[in-house]
């Protein structure tokens, strides 16, 4: 599983890397976490607002600091 | 609506704590006691509403509504929208790229580029509690002026070539997730983003008032007149270039400026002042650097700027 957060590096987006390590660590899932803060790369998405959960290059999320039980939660499905 | 607040502070301040109503000190504080629970009250309220109703939009739906839209209808809506989206300056790259991709002339992206933060709900917030809902309603109006003008003119200055990323275009929209949620979701949603602003501003709140309830108390009002009434032509401009660097602290700002006028600075001058500290903030020019060349955002600082004096000087005069 490849797990992207996109982001500019605000606040937010921090926020929202650190808890889906936290996310991932409980669930005990096997999963690659990358931070995107290049524009080129988070404009090839199309998102409109971030941060951004991107999962296996499918959006999940966009202009929200989801909690870690959020981001377990669309993890599992 | 707040009669029998004013009237408990009155009996607070005069009755329980015996102070003498004519002393500085007392008045300084009633001021302050009053406005700062007033202003809490209707920030929060105002917030929550707005932020309640946005659950309802989200801007994926707005650029597939501007797509396509002739360049001053784009104008004139893209102004509209910008009132009720969100806009914080971390959202405002991937948005404003997001537009561009949708093919969205860069004019129309501008316009809602201006209005976003300078109609944001702090800022009506915070005009609504301090001078009610007429000159709110002034600024709202004057302030989608200024980004429809704004945004077509620089449309017509055909600036394209100083973006510096390349722009793919996409057709179509995107496949985002639609969420759905219940009431109490969006209920949810609004109050935890009610209190993240209100985190964040509650202490510039406090600070402003109490500066403002320092000058009521104790600074005469022909002073204030003496150096903010007059109709001196530097003024506006002025004012204008002194909003620029205070761009986190408008909810600070607003009380000073509310008291000012109370003793006599012209409304004219405000306003140019609090649109200036809503809409031209050094850090998001930081950040739009990234991705625009220095020419256009001067351009964009100086139309917007001209615009806002402009404002200033047409009420300086007729009011």
């Amino acid at each position: 599983m490849k797990i992207e957060i996109l982001g500019t590096g605000c606040s937010k987006c921090k926020a929202l890397f650190e808890n889906t390590k936290t996310a991932v660590a409980d669930e005990k899932l096997f999963a690659q976490i990358e931070k995107v803060e290049d524009m080129q790369k988070i404009m090839e998405y199309s998102v409109m607002s971030t941060p951004a959960l991107v999962v296996d290059g499918v959006i999940k999320s966009t202009g929200k600091l989801l909690t870690a039980q959020e981001i377990a939660t669309l993890l599992k499905n | 609506m707040f009669n029998y607040w004013e009237k408990f502070v009155d009996y607070l301040v005069y009755n329980l704590m015996k102070l003498d109503k004519a002393e500085h000190l007392s008045q300084a504080l009633h001021f302050f006691i009053f406005d700062t629970i007033k202003i809490f009250i209707l920030l929060i309220g105002i917030i929550f509403v707005v932020s309640y109703l946005r659950t309802w939009f989200n801007l994926e739906k707005v650029r597939a509504y501007l797509q396509g839209k002739s360049e001053f209808t784009g104008n004139i809506l893209a102004s509209i929208f910008g009132i009720i989206t969100p806009f914080c300056t971390c959202s405002a790259i991937p948005l404003f790229l997001g537009f561009l991709q949708a093919r969205i002339p860069l004019g129309v992206t501008f316009s809602f580029l201006i209005s976003a933060p300078l109609n944001n709900e702090i800022a009506i917030a915070m005009l609504f509690s301090l001078f009610g809902w007429k000159i709110t309603a002034i600024y709202i109006g004057f302030g989608l002026l200024v980004s429809i003008i704004g945004g077509f003119v620089i449309g017509k200055l055909k600036m394209e070539k100083y973006i510096l990323l390349d722009i793919q275009p996409i057709d179509g929209c995107c496949e985002n997730p639609s969420i759905t949620m219940n009431n109490k979701e969006r209920a949810k949603e609004a109050f935890s983003y009610t209190m993240d602003i209100f985190k964040k501003i509650y202490l510039y709140v406090v600070l402003g008032v109490a500066v403002g309830a320092f000058i009521h108390g104790y600074i005469p009002t022909d002073f204030i007149a003496k150096y903010t009434g007059g109709d001196a032509w530097y003024a506006v401009p002025l004012s204008v270039v002194l909003g620029i660097p205070m761009y986190a602290s408008a909810a600070g700002v607003m009380p000073l400026v509310e008291v000012l006028t109370s003793k006599g600075m012209l409304l004219g001058s405000a306003l140019s002042f609090m649109m200036a500290v809503t809409a031209l903030s050094l850090p998001e020019a930081m950040i739009l650097k990234r991705l625009l060349h220095t020419k256009l955002i001067a351009t964009f600082f100086l139309i917007i700027g001209s615009g806002i004096i402009i404002i200033g000087y047409i009420f300086n005069t007729i009011l």
